[in-house]
């Protein structure tokens, strides 16, 4: 057997007296892509952070190239040849493409000492042609790149530190088809390259496409490892929830209703062809398209939060006037966003202020004071229903692991009694079995007599659970399919005609 | 699939090409026409105003803003603030009084400890801030503040201190052909920082930092010792605009440079910088302490009172901001 490159023993890691890892052992190979599962909190994201100094463990031990080492910096770990691409993109948007590449690691003219910008341009232009990428971007504002291309140069930037194990923390959470495919097939590349890569996911597909082993969590133990191939997705999550998941998609068929929201010659931008869409009651309407189709933006301009240029927006044959969010929310919309960081939760206050944030009037009484006792209760009822771990509603937003912030903000949207759910890639970054969940309650708004519309990057997921696919590409419709008649290859096309 | 990729990348690129020739003209050069204009206008309406004996005036008087507002944008490019460069100023030259007049040694000393003075207290706002972790230089900056401002009144129980030796004075007196010395060091220290903060890494660090702290410390950025550079140039540049004001008046006075952090704030705000750092240049702070400085000159030119000057100044300020507020979100909808 080959020599592992990093192997960790016993990892003990807590936060106060929340204790997230319990002893984490496994080891990653030369070459190797190695793959960690788990629930939300399961402690994925803190392990990856001790392995690259931004946290420093309990106890345990870490062996790089068979030497004990220790890492306390973020520095200490790229000098060992440790290059981490964290869940939520750490780029400066600010800054240049290449300057972002460089940043830490930047190229010095010999005399003056000042930075040498032609070698740094022409190295990140050789990157990104590496990566399948125009060499121009080099020189643009990384802010005006879209999100998979920010990815990849993070992806650039561990290359330059010609690093020998590449951590990715759900790197395809938040990228679009086609940009996935991509990043496939970079990861297969740098594997070919003897690249060591530790992947974490929630999407059991793309395990079995990259994976070579794989490391299941579970509470903060490492319960097993093993290999990929002669493995099944089912065997994982048992071993992942302590129980077998019955089906992924659990789609319940209902009677289709009335029209009960339509959009009429609605225009985003003045530019754009009007879109006209009829929801009916009774049915998930799924929003697909590439990154940039223009979906969020439509979602945005319905609620108020960006100008419309022009139509109408009904809702049970009654015009609604919105232009702004509030009036959007007065009229029964509601908006679960992508970006849950920026746009969904206030971080640094704890969870029962979020869940009632967009409803506070329920919690106001006659003197107009808050009740802070029933906003804890609701707070608590919904940590409970949706089954938010951990299940302490005085902690900060911040510290809840990414699915758990993405249940808190669906649960403030719950809380607003609203009659039209749009939810902006709702499962982005949460775990098989929370996305089960995520899927039952649209079932429940639909049964309810609600109406769901659902905007995803993930085509499986819109295929197993609308009724209705709704095609965006460059603002417009370019189909409008009744799931018995979709297939992956039509809504792909529909995707990129024309582009 | 492949094709589609290339167009893709292809869009983006010419997007950002059209973008940037937009922002360029007016986010770079908007405060710049707004300056030129103010003459042009100003020109209009008094006669004494566009004559070298004038210009070369305005040019004197907003040295010492000059020097403070470029330390102060370092702070503001990291999406801090440094309260305490007027204190600062003062300490520095109480104490080169001491040295230089009082106990009567060499001038070039004098210089030497007054900027190190300078420095010494901008050390101490960055090791506040970063080894004590300070929550905001807000708060560190406003204790070095009053801790300057008192000992440079105890250094000499309140007295001020005249009679500088000549090479001391040089600087903030002498011109060289119609132009005063203290303007030419000014282009020359704004030119150095013009290269420091574009064509080093500690200066592009200091960008990152104003941009995602977190990610430029996981970046393997050593974000403390930079924070600590950024206070400490501040300060020095505190300690040089105090020798250019003694210079100018010929005494070194405890309560000098009052206030004028809130100058040097105004001067790096109108000149385009971001107070959420990340955004903001050299050349475009020089902009933004001329405007200051003309429009005084221009007042007091109109006979305008100094009351009626300050409240002329907050609007500017409130306008400049607002102007730049209505480009970002101009070239937000466009893109
Ligand atoms: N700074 C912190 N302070 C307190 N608790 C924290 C902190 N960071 C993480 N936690 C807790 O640690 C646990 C594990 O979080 P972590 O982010 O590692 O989960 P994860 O496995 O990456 O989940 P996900 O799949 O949702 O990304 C969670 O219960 C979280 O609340
Ligand atoms: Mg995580």
């Amino acid at each position: 057997m080959t020599k592992p490159l990093l192997e960790v023993k016993e990892i003990y890691k807590s936060f106060a007296n929340n204790h997230v890892l319990k002893g984490v052992n496994f080891n990653v190979l030369p070459g190797e892509v190695h793959v960690l599962l788990g629930e939300n909190g399961a402690g994925k994201s803190t392990l990856i952070k001790i392995l690259t100094g931004a946290y420093s463990m309990d106890k345990g031990t870490i062996h790089w190239e068979g030497q004990a080492v220790k890492i306390h910096t973020p520095i200490e770990a790229m000098e060992l040849g440790i290059a981490t691409i964290y869940q939520e993109l750490n780029v400066i948007k600010e800054l240049t493409v290449y300057e972002n590449i460089f940043l830490g690691r930047e190229v010095k003219n010999s005399k003056m000492g000042l930075l040498n910008r032609k070698q740094m341009i022409e190295k990140a232009q050789d990157l990104l042609i590496r990566l399948g990428q125009n060499p121009k971007l080099a020189t643009v504002p990384l802010g005006q790149l879209g999100l998979g291309q920010q990815q990849l140069v993070e992806i650039a930037k561990a290359l330059i530190l010609e690093a020998k194990l590449i951590i990715m923390d759900e790197p395809t959470s938040c990228l679009s088809g086609r940009e996935v495919e991509q990043l496939y097939k970079i990861v297969d590349q740098l594997r070919e390259e003897g690249i060591s890569i530790i992947f974490i996911s929630h999407r059991l597909e793309e395990i079995q496409r990259l994976g070579d082993r794989i490391t299941i969590l579970r509470d903060g133990y490492s319960v097993e490892t093993l290999p990929v191939s002669e493995t099944k997705p089912d065997e994982w999550i048992e071993l992942m929830v302590g129980r077998s998941l019955e089906e992924k998609f659990p789609k319940k068929q209902f009677e289709r209703g009335d029209v009960g929201f339509s959009l009429k010659g609605f225009t985003v931008e003045a530019s754009h062809a009007p879109i006209d869409l009829d929801v009916h009651y009774g049915e998930i309407v799924g929003l697909s398209g590439l990154v940039g189709a223009g979906r969020t933006e439509l979602a945005r301009a319905i609620f108020g939060a960006d100008k419309r240029a022009g139509g109408k927006i009904v809702i049970d044959g009654k015009e609604v006037k919105i232009t702004n969010p509030r009036q959007a929310i007065d009229a029964g919309i509601a908006f679960i966003t992508e970006d849950r960081k920026s746009e969904g939760l206030l971080l640094d206050l704890p969870l029962d202020i979020n869940v009632c944030l967009a409803n506070m009037k329920k919690f106001a009484g006659r003197t107009k004071l808050l009740n802070l006792n029933k906003m804890k209760e609701q707070a608590k009822r919904y940590v409970k229903e949706m089954q938010i771990r951990p299940n302490n509603i005085e902690l900060n937003a911040r510290n809840f692991s990414g699915g758990n912030q993405q249940k808190v903000v669906i649960a403030k949207w719950l809380c607003t009694n609203a009659k039209v759910f749009i939810f902006d890639e709702p499962t982005r970054g949460i775990d098989v079995g929370a996305k089960v969940e995520v899927y039952r309650l649209m079932n429940k708004l639909v049964e309810e007599g609600k109406i769901v519309i659902m905007i995803s990057s993930d085509l499986p997921e819109i295929l197993g659970m609308c009724d209705r696919v709704i095609v965006m590409n460059t603002g417009r419709i370019t189909a409008d399919l009744p799931i018995a008649q979709a297939t992956q290859e039509q809504v792909m096309k529909a995707a990129t005609i024309g582009l | 699939m492949e094709k589609v990729t290339q167009l893709l990348g292809e869009v983006n690129v010419e997007e950002h090409k059209q973008e940037k020739n937009y922002k360029n003209l007016l986010g770079k050069f908007g405060s710049l026409f707004a300056l030129i204009i103010l003459m042009i206008v100003l020109t209009f309406l008094s006669d004494k105003f566009l004559t070298v004996t004038n210009l070369m005036n305005i040019a004197r008087q907003s040295t010492i803003n000059a020097l403070l507002a470029l330390g102060m944008l370092l702070p503001i490019l990291t999406a801090g603030i440094d309260l305490s460069v007027g204190s600062i100023l003062a300490v520095s030259i109480m104490v080169m009084g001491v040295v230089s007049v009082t106990m009567g040694m060499h001038p070039i000393l004098g210089i030497l400890v007054c900027l190190l003075v300078g420095a010494g207290f901008g050390l101490l706002n960055g090791v506040l801030l970063t080894k004590l972790r300070l929550p905001h230089p807000f708060i560190s900056t406003l204790g070095t503040m009053n801790i300057a401002r008192g000992l440079a009144l105890i250094i000499t129980g309140a007295a001020p201190i005249a009679g500088f030796p000549y090479m001391i004075q040089y600087f903030g007196s002498e011109y060289v052909g119609p132009i005063p010395v203290s303007f030419v060091v000014v282009l020359v220290i704004y030119f150095i920082f013009h290269i420091f903060l574009t064509r080093s890494q500690t200066g592009r660090y200091i960008y990152a930092i104003g941009g995602n702290k977190e990610a430029a410390r996981l970046s393997g950025i050593n974000v403390d010792r930079v924070l600590i550079i950024v206070y400490t140039l501040s300060g020095l540049m505190a300690g040089l605009a105090g020798l250019m004001m003694v210079g100018r008046v010929n005494s070194a006075f405890p309560l000098a440079g009052s206030g004028y952090e809130l100058d040097a704030i105004a001067a790096v705000i109108i000149g385009g910088a971001s107070f959420f750092g990340g955004v903001g240049t050299v050349w475009g702070t020089l902009v933004g302490v001329l405007i200051i400085a003309v429009l005084r000159n221009g007042l007091n030119l109109l006979n305008v009172s100094a009351d009626l000057q300050m409240a002329v100044i907050g609007v500017v300020i409130i306008v400049a901001v607002f102007v730049d507020v209505l480009r970002q979100r101009r070239s937000k909808a466009s893109s």
